[in-house]
């Protein structure tokens, strides 16, 4: 049952842009996809470890700044800078983990905002580099040997390929002893520590994963809206994510795809339903209500709610 | 030296209002343990509830601040009864991400009702500038300046010298022990949050006609918020009036020596630092209200 579930979504999944060609739908599915790495990637250190950080815009938009300025101004071609966004953007991950996971809780919270404004500031302010708020127009779109991944339905075996990367990255990071140790520290961190678990050494881990997993999403991002501006780092971005790791189920591998999906496509509904001032404050509202009646998300309501129905 | 001390001046003026918002975040923070990131938005409120009274009513200033501080603790106190109580026993992020929807939802409500142009709001005092020797100062900025230390000393006296002011300081220090000694814990915390969205609205009402109202103005001023909490350590009064002016002034000296576009990178400098530095705050000897 499952066995098949799966098969066949996997075949949707790969038969996608053929039975739905439409430019619009094509668009939000993509997007999905890149939020689905981005979710992942957060639920990697929000689920699992149980840091919150609230400064993943800033990797996301290190990766799409890194992958933008690599092709535009070194005339690298799309693959390596995609390489190098993920790198550096792991590297910018080492270093903010190694300094902000001294701390927990809200302060950890705080911190991880700060830098994200810090960096955020820096993209507006660096003209020479980044140029400022007028953005990088005219990033390349990837070419694959002759072909040019420029039309959405090519783009989006792309980003797919980005999100099965990703969740394979996750799923096996989850299972092993890695794993074992994130959600150890999760449960409790002193207990953990006293069996030998390292804790910074494990932070750090997640942290280096998940940036890296951001620095990927960004440089999809990048190439394929073909355009950054400093907008990539707005909080906003960063709420989103929050939103879709919580509603799908945080410490589920499920979870932050079902989230991406449902909260990148009921925006959208959302839009053709009323206006846009309405549709955010909707979006806020379906927030606290979601925190409300389903506190550990859907993924694993329905779980629950499966168990009970077939003991 | 004569630039110096403009900078110093309107720091504190600044600052002044920085510590509004701080005190009230520090009390929310510390008391109920709760980020509150719908905080700034009631600093919104403020603004435009003063914008409504001066420009649509056209009640004198006064009236108008004492509208806003009316204003914000009533949605403060209707917000922590309907959707704070219900999750009081739940952990520390669910209820910041409740908060983070309040955000959302006020921030769109009031671009819905007001529309996202930035709204000047009319006040009464001249706008020559008063010339004190080398430095000069816009009569509204006194005005602002003054009327902020006198909330300040009003939240004192409120913590120090009354029965409710007591009650909090026991909640803070041991909600358990308190609530046994028959302090009645959720009426004390629909008060604080009341007290603490009430300044930040009061401080809206008073840099709102300094700068502009906008409905996102209330961001940048809930980080500053944080940091001035951070600056002088959780639930720390005198820690948060001093975190406030000195963020104030640092902002002036980083926006005139520095670069202007940065001017908001020094609070997340400054939370960054002290946080990786001296956790607890630069003014804490421990954790405590007063």
């Amino acid at each position: 049952m499952m066995g098949l579930a799966r098969g066949l979504g996997a075949l949707l999944a790969l038969t996608l842009p053929f039975w739905l060609a439409d430019p619009y739908f094509l668009h939000v599915v993509i997007m999905a996809g890149i939020f689905g790495v981005l979710a992942l990637s957060l639920n990697l250190l929000l689920g699992y470890t149980g840091q919150l950080s609230l400064g993943h815009a800033a990797f996301f938009g290190i990766g799409a700044y890194t992958s933008a300025l690599l092709t535009l101004r070194l005339d690298w071609s799309v693959w390596p800078a995609l390489a190098c966004a993920v790198a550096f953007t792991a590297l910018t991950g080492w270093l903010i983990g190694r300094l902000a996971l001294k701390l927990r809780g809200a302060y950890f919270v705080l911190v991880t905002i700060s830098f994200a404004g810090v960096i955020s500031l820096v993209s507006v302010n660096w003209m020479e580099l980044t140029n400022g708020p007028l953005g990088l127009p005219g990033v390349p779109a990837p070419e694959l040997g002759p072909w040019s991944l420029r039309a959405k339905s090519a783009y989006y075996y792309l980003v797919l390929a980005g999100v099965t990367l990703s969740y394979l990255v996750c799923a096996r990071l989850v299972g092993s002893r890695i794993g074992r140790a994130f959600l150890a520290l999760r449960e409790n961190e002193p207990l953990a520590e006293s069996v030998g678990v390292d804790v910074t050494h494990y932070l750090v881990l997640a942290a280096v994963v998940s940036a890296g997993m951001a620095g990927l999403a960004g440089s999809l991002y990048a190439h394929y809206t073909r355009f950054v501006s400093p907008e990539v780092f707005l909080f906003t971005y960063t709420v989103t994510m929050v939103v879709m790791v919580v509603a799908g189920g945080k410490g589920t591998l499920a979870g932050p795809l079902v989230g991406a999906l449902l909260f990148t496509a009921l925006p959208e509904a959302l839009r053709l339903a009323t206006s846009w001032q309405w549709q955010m404050l909707a979006y806020g509202v379906l927030l606290v209500l979601l925190v409300f009646f389903l506190p550990r998300g859907i993924v694993p309501a329905l779980a629950a709610w499966r168990e009970r129905r077939a003991p | 030296m004569e630039q110096l001390l403009q900078h110093l001046l309107n720091g504190l003026v600044l600052g002044g209002t920085y510590a509004l918002l701080g005190i009230g975040l520090t009390l929310i923070f510390g008391l109920m343990n709760l980020v509150n990131f719908a905080h700034g938005e009631f600093y919104t409120l403020g603004a435009y509830a003063a914008f409504a009274a001066l420009a649509l009513a056209g009640v004198n200033f006064f009236v108008a601040v004492l509208a806003a501080i009316a204003a914000g603790a009533a949605l403060g106190a209707l917000c922590e009864r309907v959707l704070l109580r219900p999750l009081r026993a739940e952990s520390i992020d669910t209820t910041m991400l409740v908060m983070i929807g309040v955000w959302i939802a006020m921030q769109n409500g009031e671009l819905l009702v007001w529309g996202g142009v930035a709204k000047s709001i009319p006040h009464p005092f001249p706008t020559a500038p008063l010339v004190l020797g080398p430095v000069s100062i816009a009569p509204l900025r006194v005005f602002v300046f003054v009327l902020a230390a006198g909330l300040i000393a009003a939240s004192y006296l409120l913590i120090h010298r009354t029965k409710l002011g007591r009650a909090m300081r026991a909640t803070f220090q041991d909600r358990d022990t308190a609530a046994l000694m028959g302090v009645r814990i959720g009426r004390i915390h629909t008060a604080t949050f009341a007290f603490g969205s009430g300044l930040a609205a009061a401080a809206g009402a008073l840099l709102g006609p300094v700068f502009l109202a906008y409905p996102s103005m209330g961001d940048l001023a809930a980080l500053k918020a944080f940091c001035v909490v951070i600056l002088g350590g959780l639930g720390n009064l005198p820690g948060a009036t001093l975190g406030g002016l000195l963020l104030g002034v640092a902002e002036e000296l980083g926006a005139g020596y520095v670069s202007s576009g940065y001017r908001d990178a020094v609070g997340f400098v400054i939370i960054i630092l002290v946080l990786l530095l001296r956790p607890s705050g630069l003014f804490a000897r421990q954790e405590r209200i007063g």
